[in-house]
């Protein structure tokens, strides 16, 4: 039986989804007659309070205008104060880009062991133990952590945990607030939303992605013609648009575009959780690389492992004979 | 200025065949090739930009075995001035808890107004070395940054966010920084370059030395490899006979 509080995080307004997935880990980790609660932190959150409340049986909001974007400064004192006076067993949050800038902090200032990334969680002798993966997703790695009489702490990767129903249940909705005094050494300016592309790969129902495996930019023209013959968009993984190759536009990912085709096909692209995560709704994932351990085989629908020098231009021809 | 930038050797994974080691249960990484982490590259480049920018010091400074020597010489050849090496048998399995202590315990007595790390190593992946450095170091801190200057005593830093944003942040220096690849082009480091640093003379410290108890507050337990057979249908055959049968996949699937 444990208290397991959930850092519910906040999209552009709405709770993020992961909320749901951490609420089906934290209820197994709570144990039957144990406790699941919300810790939500931003500005005129009322609404998405009692939404949390359907599923959680204690949602701790922290509403004030500070706290209005997600800070890992404004966010850890808030979660600190809270977490030093009410005793939780495990804290969950999202391995999501603002909780890996939250959470290490917050660790060392709480001096409770953090799990980073994990894909399983369980207890084993009162200790959080987690499977995560490592080396890009092409290794496994058992983890524990050392006894804690501060809690545990542990960031969870996206879609690790199927999504909890919210019910109709209501649980206790508390008011929190920043501790008194606090002074930042950190100011949010402004968010920058990503710069309108020409093309909106967000709608279009086929991608041919590509990604390190294509090696230099004057090879793009072959998965160009690839995307052509099938009447697709062309996207990318990360080092594609970093080397400035293709426009951020077209980046897939947690730091990228989430798209949500029905065909997806990737192309030298090892299939990092960083770019999967920018892939929703499980189109027909087909993938072309040369390393049968690439993580994306794992996920994968269809693979052909080959030299995509070779496979891409014969897929075309092959693809444009039977489109006629 | 004063910069400290924090590097890692990591070993390369790129079609290599992967092996656990049965009786250490870890990946067995004694024929890959190793080097600098890819996020460090970037923040060592971005280090150096700003003492050219600003005058100052670079200095590298990395937790890892003797061999991690490479990287420090590889950051000096980048335009570092000066390396600090940390090296102990006590740090093999190191959780991201104990190699920040290890930096923050060789940082002890150095100024500085500014620290880097890459974001991500493309070993551990936590991304959680930064943050916990910042604590440890009780300066201000920003994750995953896409660009950085420093005005007077601040640096101005956009970093990524959820959703596809990124925010502007300011922080007051000093503060650390954790980068994200895509910041800059990182120079490019030719031999001679490392040669022309091979006799700069490289400090190195063990455990004992920094007054730094070898502890972990999470353990690895084991490494295994993701169960084969899960996964996707690999086509087999010749060029034409993959295609061939792809194509086939995607009529069914109504993608043609």
């Amino acid at each position: 039986m444990a208290r397991i509080l959930v850092i519910a995080e906040r999209v552009k307004g709405r709770i993020d989804d992961s909320a749901w997935e951490l609420l089906t880990a934290a209820r197994a980790l709570a144990g039957e007659g144990g406790k699941t609660a919300a810790g939500l932190l931003g500005s005129d959150l009322a609404a998405l309070a009692t939404e949390l409340a359907r599923g959680f049986d204690e949602v701790f909001v922290f509403d004030d205008p500070r706290l209005a974007q997600p800070d890992a400064e404004a966010d850890g004192a808030a979660l600190r104060a809270l977490l030093e006076r009410e005793r939780f067993d495990a804290l969950l949050a999202p391995h999501t880009n603002c909780m890996i800038d939250t959470m290490p902090a917050l660790a060392v200032r709480l001096g409770a062991p953090l799990l980073a990334d994990c894909v399983e969680l369980e207890w084993r002798d009162g200790q959080l133990c987690g499977v995560r993966t490592v080396y890009g997703g092409k290794v496994h790695a058992r983890v524990s952590a050392a006894k804690s009489e501060r809690g545990y702490m542990a960031t969870v990767r996206g879609g690790a945990f199927p999504a909890a129903m919210p019910g109709s249940v209501a649980g206790a909705v508390r008011a929190e607030h920043l501790p008194e005094g606090f002074a930042p050494r950190r100011r949010s300016l402004r968010t920058l939303e990503p710069e309108a592309g020409a093309v909106d790969i967000s709608a279009a129902e086929r991608l041919v992605a590509v990604g390190r495996g294509i090696e230099a930019q004057e090879n793009l023209a072959l998965v160009e013609k690839l995307a052509q013959a099938l009447g697709a968009e062309l996207c990318a993984s990360r080092p594609v648009v970093d080397k400035g190759w293709l426009s951020k536009s077209r980046q897939v990912g947690t730091s990228g575009v989430s798209v949500k085709p029905k065909l997806y096909l990737a192309v030298g692209i090892s299939g990092s959780f960083q770019h999967m995560g920018g892939i929703k709704g499980a189109p027909y994932l087909v993938a072309i690389n040369k390393d049968r351990s690439a993580p994306i085989f794992g996920v994968a629908d269809v693979g052909i492992v080959g030299d995509l020098f070779e496979v891409v231009p014969a897929l075309e021809a092959a693809v444009r004979k039977a489109r006629g | 200025m004063d910069i400290v930038v924090c590097v890692k050797r990591v070993p390369d994974l790129s079609e290599a065949e992967l092996a656990i080691d049965r009786r250490s249960k870890r990946l067995d990484v004694s024929d890959l090739e190793a080097g600098i982490n890819e996020w460090d590259n970037f923040a060592v480049e971005a280090a150096v930009r700003l003492k050219e920018a600003h005058g100052g010091k670079v200095t590298a400074v990395t937790v890892g075995d003797e061999e991690a020597e490479d990287v420090l010489r590889r950051a000096l050849a980048m335009g570092a001035d000066e390396a600090l090496h940390v090296s102990d048998q006590a740090f093999a399995d190191a959780d991201p808890w104990l190699v920040a202590n290890a930096l923050c315990k060789a940082l002890q007595g150095r100024p500085f107004d500014l620290v880097l790390c890459g974001a991500i190593s493309s070993d551990g992946t936590s991304g959680h070395v930064g943050g916990m450095l910042a604590a440890l170091l009780d300066v201000p801190q920003v994750a995953l940054a896409t660009a950085l200057e420093v005005k007077g005593r601040k640096a101005l830093v956009r970093h990524e966010v959820e959703g596809g944003l990124e925010r502007e942040v300011e922080l007051d220096l000093p503060a650390l920084v954790t980068v994200q690849t895509g910041i800059n082009e990182p120079r490019y480091v030719s031999v001679r370059g490392i040669r022309k640093v091979a006799e700069v003379e490289i400090p190195v410290k063990s455990a004992g030395e920094l007054g730094l108890a070898a502890e972990r507050r999470v353990r690895l337990e084991e490494m295994f490899l993701p169960p084969s057979g899960a996964g996707a249908e690999i086509l087999e055959g010749d060029t034409d006979e993959v295609v061939g049968k792809l194509v086939e996949r995607l009529r069914e699937r109504g993608g043609l």
